[in-house]
């Protein structure tokens, strides 16, 4: 494997140099520069600008003006919402992303693929989509409103709602980052442990388990900022009931709508922090994710020289 | 620990892995499984394991020193299974994975700890990887994975020792001396294995009887000088090393090919008709002058002398290979060279006519 990608490079690079060749030196010095300018400029336009002006904004009347945005009840309260509901999904997620990425991985069983498939399917669809089957299934009009409506019980334009919406939305996240560690990884560790004596729990929190953690947490991680970002989904079935139906995104957007710069960023400050903080868990545990790869693949690879 | 398969079947799907297959391990020996892929070894060996089930036609039962193990979890089957790939764990230290075994055991059956360190220390011992206790697997060449995995598997002091492909997945050095080393291990430890193998020297070289296999069915099961010397079907004798096949004739125990008439006794009684001879490359001498009847001519095509034999391909008159292989003393006194017409004489073969087999 090592001398065949040797050689591609070779290929590269004779076809690079030969290239080089034939364009003058000027443009040689000039196309790298700018390619770069055009790449730099890009992510300041796109990225970091963007990112800048959340906290710029969010600060321009001083920190006092900053903090005061956050005494409001009702921010307190979107806050809190927007918590208890990422509280909710996450685990719901976590378990639901194991067992499915197990039975997938390490199973073979009718409607396989069609589990795969249907999994994707919050990615799919568009949030908004989301959100309206549930004001299709669980609201007044909807299948099961009339039921609901007997006991008294309010899914829609209440925290119920919000939560089965965060929870649908992210449903996808731990189960596509585990199937395919998990099946590179297949079943023999678990056989292994199993023949030696293992019950099937013991299998799975002292062979399956560590082998996939770091996978898992990337998952988390992931479905964790989604679920305190969603927006769309959350922003049909909630009602925008300030003080009560209100997640984080709902109430900036409430806030802007009213001309509230400060407090506006001042709430989206607090989300692009946690996306910085995402993006910083996520490329470790990327890395550690790779790591584990890296040592499911080797003997295949001790097998090839 | 005496080991029966009675009758069993496994069908994956619509493809038919065994068929019908009985078989008898007796009590410290070591039978290899041998066969092409796909001939049903390993499935024969996972459902010793009882990692899959025989179907449930009514017919099939594995016997484990005459008590029927067909409805046990492997679990409780008490059984070391060594994979090809080794299935180590790779976040557990050699001396964990070699205690695992002992660890999941329920809390009243669990040796003490200081139980298990002498356990697994003894184990490091018997293959020699003592100073290796903390590594993990993924700092250990393939050789010393595997015996990492034959340490794990004994742990647990198995009733039956049972390995699928061990050494498939290493080079052809490691393999011969780890080879070597599990016979005397065997010898030393002397609990029933059972080892599949698609490599015929492998399985002559370590097994006290070996089970040929093809097309989910038992070809001969026989000492490794039975199947060598005496084997039971055509399969048999393609399959365990080299073979130059004549077609020919049978003939009131005699079997005729080219110009060539060899006696073959047993088959005085079979039927007249057509039948495929059998020749070994070092069954097969080379005469400058023809010798009777019993010499065909040939063309040497190639010679490759290194070796403990020299090997030589020869073309027939009518065109076929034939293959020869020359003790080398022989060999350096004939001084053959390329294009010479030669004679080549059988002094045993093997013939196979279609309604009876030797």
């Amino acid at each position: 494997m090592i001398s065949t990608s040797r050689t591609m490079n070779q290929d590269n690079n004779a076809t690079s140099s030969t290239i080089k060749t034939q364009l003058s030196s000027f443009a040689s010095a000039i196309i790298p520069g700018l390619l770069i300018a055009i790449a730099v400029s890009f992510i300041l336009l796109f990225l970091i600008v963007p990112l800048a002006i959340i906290f710029v904004e969010a600060f321009k009347l001083g920190i006092g003006e900053y903090l005061k945005s956050f005494q409001d009840r009702s921010a307190w309260h979107a806050i809190q919402l927007t918590l208890i509901a990422t509280c909710i999904s996450l685990p719901l997620n976590l378990v639901f992303g194991i067992a499915a990425a197990w039975a997938i991985a390490k199973f073979e069983f009718v409607g396989k693929s069609v589990l795969i498939t249907l999994i994707d399917l919050p990615f799919a669809v568009s949030p908004i989509v989301s959100g309206l089957i549930f004001v299709l299934m669980f609201g007044l009009q909807g299948w099961f409103g009339e039921w609901l409506a007997a006991y008294d019980l309010q899914i829609i334009f209440a925290v119920p709602g919000i939560v089965l919406a965060t929870v649908f939305v992210t449903f996808p996240f731990v189960a596509r980052e585990l199937i395919p560690l998990m099946q590179e990884q297949g079943s023999d560790e678990e056989q292994a442990a199993i023949s030696l004596g293992a019950t099937g729990w013991q299998a799975f929190y002292r062979i399956t388990l560590p082998n996939i953690k770091w996978a898992v947490l990337y998952g988390v991680i992931l479905c964790n900022a989604r679920a305190m970002g969603e927006f769309g989904a959350v922003s049909v079935v909630s009602g925008h009931i300030r003080g009560k139906t209100n997640t984080v995104p709902l109430h900036i957007e409430i806030l802007y709508n009213e001309y509230n710069v400060v407090a506006a960023f001042a709430m989206a400050s607090l989300l692009a922090f946690m996306g910085l903080v995402t993006l910083v868990l996520k490329s470790f545990l990327e890395y550690k994710v790779r790591q584990d790869l890296i040592v499911t693949l080797e003997p295949a690879l001790a097998e090839v020289h | 620990m005496g080991i029966e398969v009675q009758h069993v079947s496994k069908t994956f799907g619509t493809f038919q892995a065994l068929k019908d297959v009985s078989l008898k391990v007796n009590d410290g020996e070591l039978v290899t499984l041998l066969g092409p892929s796909g001939s049903g070894k390993t499935t024969l060996l996972r459902i010793i394991a009882g990692l899959e089930l025989p179907d449930d036609d009514g017919f099939g039962s594995v016997l484990f020193s005459g008590e029927n193990v067909a409805k046990k979890h492997v679990r409780d089957r008490q059984v070391g299974f060594v994979f090809q790939h080794y299935a180590l764990f790779k976040h557990m230290s050699v001396f964990e994975n070699i205690a695992f075994g002992l660890r999941v055991r329920p809390k009243n059956e669990r040796p003490s700890k200081r139980a298990i360190a002498d356990k697994v220390t003894s184990l490091l011992k018997l293959i020699q990887l003592e100073q290796f206790a903390n590594r993990f697997p993924s700092q250990l060449s393939g050789g010393q994975r595997q015996r990492v995995a034959l340490a794990r598997a004994l742990a647990i002091e198995p009733r039956v020792l049972l390995l699928d492909e061990p050494f498939g997945a290493l080079d052809a050095k490691v393999r011969q001396g780890l080879r070597t080393w599990l016979r005397r291990l065997h010898d030393k430890v002397h609990v029933t294995t059972i080892l599949v193998t698609h490599d015929q020297e492998e399985a002559l070289e370590v097994a006290d009887r070996v089970v040929v296999m093809n097309q989910s069915k038992i070809e001969q099961v026989g000492t490794p000088e039975e199947v060598f010397h005496q084997p039971a079907s055509e399969f048999v004798i393609d399959f365990l090393g080299q073979v130059n096949v004549f077609k020919g004739r049978l003939d009131s125990g005699r079997a005729l090919f080219d110009n060539i008439a060899m006696e073959v006794p047993e088959l005085s009684h079979a039927q007249k008709g057509n039948a495929n001879v059998y020749v070994r490359p070092h069954d097969l001498d080379i005469n400058r002058h023809r010798n009777g009847s019993q010499s065909l001519p040939a063309n040497i095509e190639r010679i490759n002398p290194a070796g403990a034999h020299a090997k030589l391909t020869l073309l027939g008159i009518d065109g076929n290979q034939i293959q020869v292989d020359l003790p080398f003393e022989r060999f350096s006194s004939l001084n053959l060279k390329k294009g010479e017409l030669v004679y080549v004489s059988p002094r045993k073969v093997h013939v196979f006519a279609p309604d009876y087999m030797i």
